[in-house]
C-alpha cells in the first residue's frame, strides 16, 4: 500500500501538468504522529507534499461540495461511493471530477494503537505489515491487520468503484465479514436495555459537531441543529437534546452512508457514533436490497417510490 | 426505517404509529384512533424521552 505514493504523485503531476484538473485533493503529513491532513495541491511542485499511508482515513468526497474548479480527487473504496453519492445528489458533476482511485486496505486506527503506547506516540513508521511505534520510552512493533479501524475491518467494497485511473492493481475484497455483529447485539436487548446502551454511548457528547463536520453526506449549508428559527433540536447537553441530534444527524444519513468511519474517526471523546447509521445501512440492505454510493445510475431508496416498498409498518 | 431506528434505540415499539386513512373512511379512522389511543394507553406515558428539567452545565 506504501508503494502507492509513486503513481498517485505521477498522475497527480500528469493531470496538474497537462491541466486536466486545476486542484487534486489528497493527503500530506500532518504535525502530529499517525495524523495525516487533507491538503489541496494546484501546482506540479507542490505534489512532492502527498503522502499515502494507514493514516489516511479521513474521508476526501467531504471537500468536493458546490466547488467550481475541475478537480482531481484521490479515493480509497469509501471515498469513491461518497463521491457517487454526491453525483446523484448534484454536489458534482461526474467530468468536473478525475477521481484517481485507490485500492484500499484499511486504515489504522490510532486510538487503538495508543492505547497500546505507554505514553505519547512521537513516530510512527510503517511497513507493508506492521507498524513501529516510538515514543520517549519505550518501542513497539505492531501488525497493521489487527490496528484497522473497526469499520475498514470489516470492509467490502475496498477498492473503488468508481474511477478515472487506479493507482495500483485492484485488490481481493473481503467477503467472510460479519458486518453488523453489533447491530444485532442491540437488536437483540429489550426495550429499557437498548434505551440505557445509548444512553450510556452518548454521555460524553460534548456537542463540537466533529461527526458532522467530517462527514461527507453533511454539506447543509445550515444544519438543523444550527438553526434557531425554526429550532429543531435543544442546544443544550442535556441527554435529551443529545440524543435528539445524534438520532437526527444519523436519519439524515439513511440510504447515504457508506460506512466510512470518518464521523467516529474524528470524534474527540472516541464514541461509536456508528452504531446509529449502521443500523440504517442494516435496515437498507434488507429493507431495499441497497448499499449506498454503489453506482450512479440507480435512484436511493428514501427518494423513490416502487410499488413494491415495504410498507407492513402502515396500518 | 425511521420507526426501526426510534425503535433500535429505545422507544417501546407501538409507540410509534403509521397508518394510511382516506377522507372518506371514516370508519376506519375511528377504528385506528380507538386502536392507537388504546395501545398507547396499555403502553403508560413515556418517560425517557422527557427534559425532567433543564440541565445546567
Amino acid at each position: 500500500m506504501l508503494s502507492y505514493i509513486d503513481k498517485i504523485k505521477e498522475i497527480s503531476r500528469r493531470l496538474l501538468a497537462e491541466s486536466k484538473v486545476d486542484l487534486v485533493i489528497g493527503f500530506r503529513k500532518g504535525t502530529l504522529s499517525m495524523m495525516n491532513e487533507p491538503c489541496f495541491v494546484k501546482t506540479v511542485e507542490d505534489v512532492e507534499q502527498l503522502v499515502w499511508d494507514g493514516n489516511c482515513g479521513i474521508n476526501l468526497a467531504n471537500y468536493l461540495t458546490d466547488r467550481k474548479e475541475k478537480i482531481g480527487i484521490i479515493a480509497k473504496g469509501c471515498d469513491s461511493r461518497n463521491i457517487v453519492t454526491h453525483i446523484i445528489e448534484n454536489k458534482i458533476k461526474r467530468d468536473h471530477v478525475v477521481i484517481i482511485g485507490v485500492p484500499c486496505q484499511g486504515m489504522t486506527d490510532r486510538r487503538k494503537v495508543q492505547a497500546l503506547a505507554e505514553s505519547e506516540i512521537k513516530e510512527a513508521i510503517e511497513t507493508e505489515d506492521t507498524l513501529q511505534i516510538r515514543g520517549d520510552d519505550f518501542e513497539k512493533t505492531l501488525d497493521k491487520k489487527e490496528m484497522l479501524q473497526q469499520n475498514c475491518a470489516i470492509c467490502i467494497h475496498r477498492n473503488p468503484v468508481i474511477y478515472d485511473e487506479l493507482a495500483a492493481d485492484e485488490v481481493t475484497e473481503q467477503t467472510q465479514v460479519d458486518r453488523y455483529e453489533d447491530v444485532r447485539e442491540i437488536e437483540a436487548m429489550p426495550v429499557h436495555k437498548k434505551w440505557d446502551f445509548f444512553e450510556n454511548l452518548l454521555s460524553t457528547c460534548i456537542r463540537c459537531y466533529a461527526c458532522r463536520n467530517a462527514c461527507p453526506l453533511c454539506y447543509c449549508p445550515t444544519c438543523f441543529v444550527d438553526e434557531s428559527q425554526p429550532q429543531w433540536v435543544g442546544k443544550s447537553q442535556d441527554p435529551v437534546d443529545i440524543r435528539t441530534f445524534h438520532f437526527l444527524r444519523a436519519y439524515h444519513c439513511a440510504g447515504r452512508c457508506t460506512d466510512c468511519g470518518a464521523c467516529e474517526r474524528a470524534c474527540p471523546m472516541g464514541i461509536k457514533v456508528r452504531l446509529l447509521t449502521k443500523k440504517l445501512e442494516k435496515d437498507c440492505l434488507e429493507l431495499f436490497d441497497w448499499e449506498a454510493g454503489m453506482t450512479p445510475d440507480q435512484r436511493p431508496p428514501l427518494d423513490t417510490y416502487k410499488p413494491n416498498d415495504p410498507d407492513e409498518f402502515i396500518k | 426505517m425511521f420507526k426501526n431506528l426510534i425503535e433500535y434505540m429505545g422507544i417501546e415499539p407501538g409507540r410509534l404509529q403509521f397508518s394510511w386513512i382516506s377522507s372518506a373512511e371514516s370508519t376506519k379512522f375511528v377504528e385506528v384512533v380507538n386502536a392507537v389511543t388504546d395501545e398507547i394507553k396499555a403502553l403508560g406515558p413515556h418517560e425517557n424521552f422527557v427534559k425532567k428539567e433543564a440541565k445546567v452545565a
